[in-house]
């Protein structure tokens, strides 16, 4: 066997993060592949549930990537995102997730740089972390 | 203007006393109507009723110990959009802490209503209420307030207070417009009835009651009470936390539960007219659970039964005001309870929030600031 190869989920905003990982795209920059992309119009319509179930289905980590605070597109979107990953933070260590399964970052259109080394950087934390022991169980 | 008043209560009959209240609020309170729990003819069980005819609150029964329902969400159905006339709602501290909530969740308005209050001893889940009341309500309930003061306790034969209310630091509500007061009250003479907001004392003086004082002894039996609610409470928390410690545990925990949504059903603070898990989205192709079940060799049926749970907690936990109606519905005996007033205590604090306590603090998930929680962000803002 290889080595573990962590599947990170990204929900990533329409207007910044998103923009920054095509930037980091067609500026030839590389990161690892473990990261699973779904472009959403704005962080602010990231329900914890979207969170919990990627989780339960045992996704290694949870990636939520606006745009910086005063940037968002639709005003507050971004702040009210903070407030739902604050939440899911109280939650999910409590029934044995570590608290950094999931991460919060705000990355605007011109970081590409930025959204490159973030993801290589999660990669390293989460590999170190090992694999969410869920897809071990039966849970659905 | 006097903020206490008493009801006297006549040959240590506290259901008439308050049957007399009742009549008199509705007689010469200028309300249109009285929300108050009622023995109901056609079968002894205890409901909510709306009265308009005063002689029609002959078998009103707060004392009972029993809450088929958290009646906030009648209120909230009555209040939705004005009613035309003002109500006196006859509320457990709870259900009023649920109605708070939903107030501020936009289900509902104080405007025209008076809340009352009874000082609460705790309840029976509805089965075992069944059971205790048998033929006789209101002597039943005589017989539980009874025991109670008599120092008894609540529990009789096998049957006792639901965990919720054990462990409820709230038996007395403070957001009452009227508080019928027994706790450290002579209630073989009379009963306090106390004014603690401006309607509150309006509403006082129309009725014209001899004056009463709060007696001495009443801080301290509330805070005996509470003490003893806040250690079970705080043991429950633990146990809870201890039983839920990881997914397999947690998933041992619910491993009971059907999806049958009784506990949202029963929630009274869990108000969308359409509940996600109740939509196409977990219509899954039938192929799809054929797809998760090769993926692990198997799975359980019904699925998402802990996905369920978890985003019910992530939803509504910070609004849970810990009436327990959710054990009460469960079909299973699982503990919602407990779980989501342990997970409620942590995300509660978070936001430096307790729910139902006041109609100013704002939902922590319906606002934000610009600068806050710098810590989820690595410390980026």
């Amino acid at each position: 066997m290889g080595e573990y190869e962590p599947t990170i989920i990204a929900f990533v905003c329409n207007w910044c993060t998103y923009t920054a990982a095509d930037l980091a795209g067609t500026s030839r920059l590389t990161y690892p592949p473990n990261v699973r992309m779904i472009r959403m119009m704005c962080t602010g319509m990231v329900d914890p549930k979207y969170v919990i179930k990627a989780l339960l289905e045992g996704a290694d980590a949870i990636l939520i990537s606006g745009c910086h605070p005063g940037d968002c597109h639709y005003i507050n979107g971004n702040y009210k995102a903070r407030r739902r990953v604050k939440l899911l933070k109280e939650i999910l260590p409590r029934f044995g997730f570590d608290e950094r399964r999931l991460k919060l970052t705000w990355i605007g259109a011109s970081e590409g740089v930025d959204f490159a080394k973030t993801i290589k950087e999660m990669v390293t934390e989460i590999k170190e972390l090992g694999p969410n022991d869920v897809r071990e169980q039966m849970v659905l | 203007m006097a903020k206490t008043a008493k009801i006297d209560v006549k040959e240590q009959n506290l259901l008439t006393a308050l049957r007399g209240f009742f009549k008199a609020l509705l007689e010469d309170g200028d309300m249109e109507a009285l929300l108050v729990p009622q023995h109901l003819p056609m079968k002894n069980v205890v409901m909510p009723t709306l009265v308009t005819d005063p002689e029609k609150s002959n078998t009103a029964d707060p004392l009972a110990p029993v809450f088929p329902m958290n009646a906030a969400k009648m209120v909230s159905r009555l209040t939705r959009r004005p009613v035309g006339g003002r109500i006196a709602v006859v509320l457990r501290p709870c259900e009023i802490k649920a109605f708070i909530e939903l107030v501020k969740l936009k289900q509902g308005s104080m405007d025209e209503v008076i809340l009352v209050s009874m000082d609460c001893y705790g309840t029976y889940g509805n089965v075992d209420y069944t059971r205790f009341a048998g033929d006789d309500g209101a002597d039943a309930s005589l017989r539980f307030y009874e025991n109670v003061v008599s120092g008894k306790g609540t529990a009789w034969e096998d049957i006792d207070i639901s965990p919720a209310c054990k462990a409820c630091e709230h038996p007395v509500s403070e957001s009452a417009d009227l508080q019928i007061g027994m706790l450290g009250v002579d209630t073989k003479d009379h009963l306090l009835l106390k004014a603690m907001t401006g309607a509150g004392e309006d509403l006082l003086e129309k009725l014209g009651l001899p004056e009463g004082e709060e007696p001495e002894g009443r801080k301290k039996a509330i805070e005996d009470l509470v003490s003893d609610r806040v250690a079970y409470r705080d043991k429950m928390f633990e146990e809870t936390s201890e039983a839920t410690s990881d997914l397999n545990k947690l998933t041992a925990y619910l491993g009971n539960c059907v999806n049958c949504y009784n506990c949202r059903v029963a929630c009274p603070v869990c108000y969308c007219k359409e509940c996600v898990f109740v939509t196409d989205v977990f219509d899954h192709e039938p192929s799809q659970y054929l797809k998760w079940a090769k993926r692990k060799g198997l799975i359980k049926m019904p699925t998402d039964t802990v996905f369920y749970h978890m985003t019910r907690l992530a939803h509504m936990s910070t609004a849970c005001i810990g009436c327990g109606q959710c054990s009460n519905a469960c079909p299973n005996d699982i503990p919602v309870m407990e779980i989501f007033r342990t997970i409620a205590s942590y995300t509660q604090r978070a936001f430096d929030y307790e729910a139902g306590r006041s109609l100013e603090e704002e939902p922590p998930l319906s606002v934000f600031k610009e600068s806050e929680y710098s810590e989820v962000t690595g410390g980026k803002d």
